[in-house]
């Protein structure tokens, strides 16, 4: 199961976090989103219904709401080859080709921080270069598509992390951030994921075997 | 006019010939690009004008712009209105520009009509069809521009649609009897249908599948690229709309709120096809579409058919 995290996010940004989970799915799964308005619920829905998803939704105790998305795996098939011609499809291509052409998230590049310091010696130092890396991410031309989250990296796009505004910027230009939800599990930060979606071990090799390149600070 | 029926401008009758029109309008950027913004703006400015069924005659800028940004932006959006405004065959004679943290511009435009030419609002009368004269959708094809998922088609389409002026559009219907006229915008257009059916007393049948949409707004309905404003629009009205099978992204596009949408007009049926052909002579820029028909009143102000 994928989590989305998109409260706080004005309208169309829920939509698009959840169409891109969706087309993350290699096999059908089961996609929860949050949100926290009901235009979110409401467009969230029909894009998830257009895509041959089993929808549902219910209003959380804490405030804001949780869609859950079953998706089948007739329905994954159909999103990501393609083949058959749907409307849905369509504007799935249309995202494709606007990713080819314009934006700067375009050659596979998967950037991966497993731990949350750079290279070995000092581990304050090792900090403070983690840092600025991912800032320098933000400057490249080419932006990287995915960037994944585990064991000590997890840390990063938590609650107290030095990182979030820059990871942020990466967001908002495209760029999908995952983080490994059995190490957010294990290191007890599952409440404090500040950015991204929760992603598990079958996505994790699934992104990086569909990389051209991958990136390991 | 009186403020009941929700028309689009103040009108003060000046002599037996001659009443002036008033009206002000503004907004925040729909589209990136500064001039194209500016045109935008004046177009939708003037056309409550037009909607009144007036010749616009002079336009003050009203504008708020923020320190951190280049005046040069300001110039070209100020650069975009007068190149509307000198188009509608007005002149632009100054206006006022404050200091805010979001960029904001409109026009407010003063211009002329004969006191027994002004298109109200309301006076449908059952028997009469409606036709509008742009096509619909731009608030969706803007969320999805905003999403980054639009064609460059619909991007070109919406941009086209939204700074073309109601002037020639007016220009045609006038020289016919038309009974109630307003200009499509924020409330959608089955806002915009309501208010002129319960001022009118009647019941208006729309037939969505004979609406133009703007290119590809369909799609992003469906895809859940919905502004929030097209649900505030279904909330008010949907008490009043009688919705049969209209499918929901139909109801999407017919709540969705336009920017400097097309003229709605009501005009007995044997003029249809004589305004149809000199739309088509006068090159009008944007699909014309007979949305539907004026019905006796019945137990909803709209019926999709």
């Amino acid at each position: 199961m994928i989590t989305v995290n998109a409260i706080g996010d004005a309208c169309p940004i829920p939509v698009i976090k959840t169409k891109k989970a969706i087309q993350t799915l290699a096999g059908a799964d089961t996609i929860e989103v949050l949100v926290d308005n009901e235009i979110a619920v409401k467009n969230v829905s029909k894009m998830a219904e257009a895509e041959g998803g089993e929808v549902s939704f219910k209003e959380l105790s804490e405030g804001g709401y949780k869609v859950t998305i079953k998706i089948s795996a007739a329905d994954t098939h159909r999103t990501n080859t393609k083949d058959t011609v749907g409307e849905a499809d369509e504007a799935a291509a249309v995202v494709q080709e606007l990713c080819m052409e314009g934006s700067s998230t375009c050659k596979k590049t998967v950037v991966v921080i497993a731990s949350d310091r750079m290279g070995q010696g000092n581990d304050e130092l090792g900090k403070v270069l983690l840092k600025g890396f991912i800032f320098a991410v933000t400057q490249l031309d080419e932006l990287p598509r995915v960037m994944l989250f585990y064991n000590g990296g997890a840390a990063l796009t938590c609650e107290g992390s030095d990182s979030l505004a820059d990871l942020k910027i990466l967001e908002e230009q495209g760029v999908e951030i995952m983080t490994c939800g059995t190490c957010l599990d294990y290191y007890g930060l599952k409440e404090k994921l500040q950015i991204g979606s929760i992603t598990n071990m079958y996505s994790i090799v699934e992104t990086m075997s569909g990389a051209d390149k991958v990136i390991r600070p | 006019m009186g403020l009941e029926t929700s028309d689009d401008a103040a009108v003060y009758k000046i002599t037996d010939e001659i009443a002036m029109i008033q009206t002000v309008d503004f907004f925040t950027p729909v589209v990136d690009d500064p001039y194209t913004f500016g045109q935008i703006a004046a177009a939708n400015s003037l056309s409550d004008v037009y909607a009144m069924g007036g010749e616009p005659k002079i336009a003050l800028n009203i504008a708020a712009f923020p320190n951190c940004l280049d005046t040069e932006i300001l110039g070209e959006i100020l650069r975009g209105g007068a190149d509307k405004v000198k188009e509608a065959g007005a002149v632009l004679v100054g206006g006022h520009t404050i200091q805010d943290n979001e960029p904001k511009y409109g026009l407010s435009v003063s211009g002329f009509v004969h006191p027994d030419k002004i298109f109200k609002n309301y006076g449908c009368k059952p028997g009469e069809v409606l036709i509008l004269t742009k096509p619909v959708g731009s608030g969706i094809v803007n969320t999805a521009v905003k999403a980054g998922m639009a064609s460059d088609e619909a991007v070109d389409e919406v941009i086209r649609v939204m700074a073309s002026l109601n002037k020639t559009a007016k220009e045609v219907i006038q020289n016919y009897p038309v009974s109630a006229c307003t200009d499509v915008t924020g409330f959608g257009l089955l806002g915009h249908c309501t208010e002129m059916a319960s001022a009118s007393a009647v019941t208006l049948d729309i037939c969505p599948k004979d609406i133009a949409w703007i290119t590809d707004a369909d799609s992003y309905a469906k895809m859940g690229l919905v502004p929030a404003g097209a649900y505030r629009n279904r909330e008010h009205c949907e008490a009043m709309v009688e919705v049969g099978n209209a499918e929901e992204f139909e109801l999407d596009l017919l709540y969705d709120p336009q920017t400097s949408g097309g003229l709605l007009f009501s005009v007995a049926k044997e003029y249809m096809d004589s305004i149809l052909q000199d739309f088509e002579e006068c090159h009008l820029e944007t699909a014309v579409s007979v949305i539907g028909k004026v019905t006796e009143a019945g137990e909803k102000w709209i019926r999709l058919v």
